[in-house]
């Protein structure tokens, strides 16, 4: 479902990717582990678009389409969400009317009808609820005042609202107390396990993993992937550090 | 009785539109004055009306501990300017939220001069300016500390947004401050959106140009999200914007 291909990518004229070859299939869900530094964040930038984050050489695939080709509100319409690891605050506009106008321009775009002020409150309200979040909050302006924990606890809602068919998610368990991580990760399998949905899973610690249980883990270092191993890598990881598990 | 015509040479009739105030200048030149006793509050919305010529002058006197959050919209067609002189006592805290939003040719500008008289006075004022065309938006912020004003708090934030390249923002703060113990914080920026809310926002599915049309919004709409009731001024400001934007 998401195929990426010796992906080479530059930030600032600084090569941080160096050839990142991964295969996500429809139905799994696979974790990327890695020490600080080494370009998982940008992995996660690069597949949503951001400016300034250049590919050099390589390619990913969406569905069998060409990715990379895609403008950031054209992949989010074609199915792709990230969750960012430093939730964005945008003073002065509600998460409402964000999350209204955001999920209306995918569905315009993807030729569905449009939800009414109406029916997507309830969408809203129903998604807050499945991850414990005071739906009252929705009412105040994107991500400002919220704590660190609230703010990726509102990205899994915004994912919830969204319903993408594939979700890269940026360490959305740090800052995370043991009740909203429970939440978050039943929220993601929720949310994302489905036989036609994929996940890549951005997480440094392996307490996520315990709740949402990865088909695959992957280890990147210094911009490449260094081992690829099922379920028992993240615990081998856990217990020895990347050195050790590198070595 | 009306002041006398100001002219140019007064820093704070620098940037006015003074032809198009001199017609009017009998009408609109008075100063209103309003006075908080010790303790009081106040909250005003100031909302623009029809007239192509609107000015608002107020003296604002603030008691010990006495508080007032003012939110204004100046939004004229041809020169608006919302003049405002505030003191403030021991304790008195004074918040003024407020925007510009100038189309075509316009000018508006927001002068103020903020005295802090007494110990521990607070003051938050915090602008945005939206413009487009050869419209011309102004802050001109003085700010004084009196010798004895200790622990004062006194914060200014001013950003403008130039939707064409005819358009102009002064900002002007100003500091004069006769007490050592003070905490005077001033920003100003003239620019562009945020990349990162625009990149957020095109993640989660707005093409660029209505993610520009609602980070804009939200630039000016973050003024009134302490408000009480904010729906009136909200709604003002939302139609300025359109026509300007
Ligand atoms: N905007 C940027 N400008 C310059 N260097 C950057 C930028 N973003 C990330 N980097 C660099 O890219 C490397 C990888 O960062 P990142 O992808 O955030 O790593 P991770 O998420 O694995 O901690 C780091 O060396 C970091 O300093
Ligand atoms: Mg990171």
């Amino acid at each position: 479902m998401l195929e990426i291909t010796n992906l080479h990518a530059t930030v600032a004229d600084k090569p941080i990717l160096n050839g990142v070859s991964l295969h996500v299939p429809a139905g799994e869900v696979h974790a990327i582990m890695g020490p600080n530094g080494s370009g998982k964040s940008t992995l996660a930038y690069v597949l949503a678009g951001r400016p300034g984050y250049e590919v050099s050489e390589g390619s990913a695939t969406f569905g069998g389409a060409d990715l990379l080709a895609l403008e950031p509100h054209e992949r989010a319409a074609a199915g792709l969400f990230l969750g960012f690891q430093y939730p964005v605050e945008i003073p002065g506009v509600s998460y409402l009317q964000f999350l209204r106008e955001s999920l209306n321009s995918q569905r315009r775009s993807r030729g569905e009808a449009e939800l009414s002020g109406g029916e997507f409150i309830k969408l809203a309200k129903a998604q807050a609820t499945l991850l414990g979040m005071d739906a009252e909050m929705l009412k105040r302006p994107v991500n400002v005042g919220f704590s660190g924990g609230e703010k990726k606890r509102a990205e899994m809602v915004q994912m919830g609202i969204m319903n993408p068919k594939f979700a890269v998610l940026d360490e959305t368990d740090s800052g995370l107390d043991i009740d909203a991580l429970k939440a978050v990760g039943a929220g993601i399998n929720r949310i994302m396990r489905a036989p036609e949905k994929g996940v890549l899973l951005i997480t440094h610690y392996q307490r996520l993993l315990d709740y949402v249980e990865p088909d695959k883990v992957h280890v990147l270092r210094a911009g490449l992937i260094e081992r690829s191993g099922g379920p028992e890598l993240a615990h081998e990881l856990e217990r020895e550090g990347y050195a050790e598990a590198a070595a | 009785m009306t002041a006398p015509f100001p002219t140019r040479k007064q820093e704070e009739w620098r940037y006015a539109d003074l032809d198009a105030l001199q017609p009017v200048w009998e009408q609109l030149g008075d100063v209103a004055t309003l006075v908080l006793a010790a303790g009081e509050s106040l909250e005003e919305m100031w909302l623009p009306i029809a007239d192509d010529v609107q000015v608002r002058r107020v003296q604002l006197a603030l008691g010990e501990g006495a508080n007032a959050r003012i939110f204004a919209l100046n939004n004229a067609p041809v020169y608006g300017r919302i003049e405002l002189e505030v003191s403030l006592a021991e304790g008195a805290e004074f918040e003024l939220y407020a925007a510009n939003i100038g189309a075509g040719l316009s000018t508006n500008e927001i002068v103020t001069n903020v005295k802090h008289v007494g110990e521990g006075g607070r003051s938050r004022q915090v602008i945005r300016s939206v413009l487009n065309g050869k419209a011309i938006g102004s802050y001109l912020g003085k700010v004084e500390v009196a010798r004895g004003a200790q622990q004062t708090d006194a914060e200014q934030s001013v950003k403008a947004m130039l939707l064409d390249r005819g358009a102009t923002a002064n900002c002007k703060p100003e500091l004069e401050i006769f007490a050592d113990d003070v905490k005077c914080a001033h920003g100003a920026t003239v620019g562009e959106l945020d990349a990162m809310q625009l990149f957020y926002a095109e993640s989660r599915g707005l093409d660029p140009a209505s993610a520009r049309a609602l980070l804009l919004e939200g630039f000016v709409m973050g003024l009134w999200d302490s408000a009480g009731e904010a729906d009136a001024i909200g709604d003002a400001a939302r139609a300025a914007l359109r026509r300007a934007a």
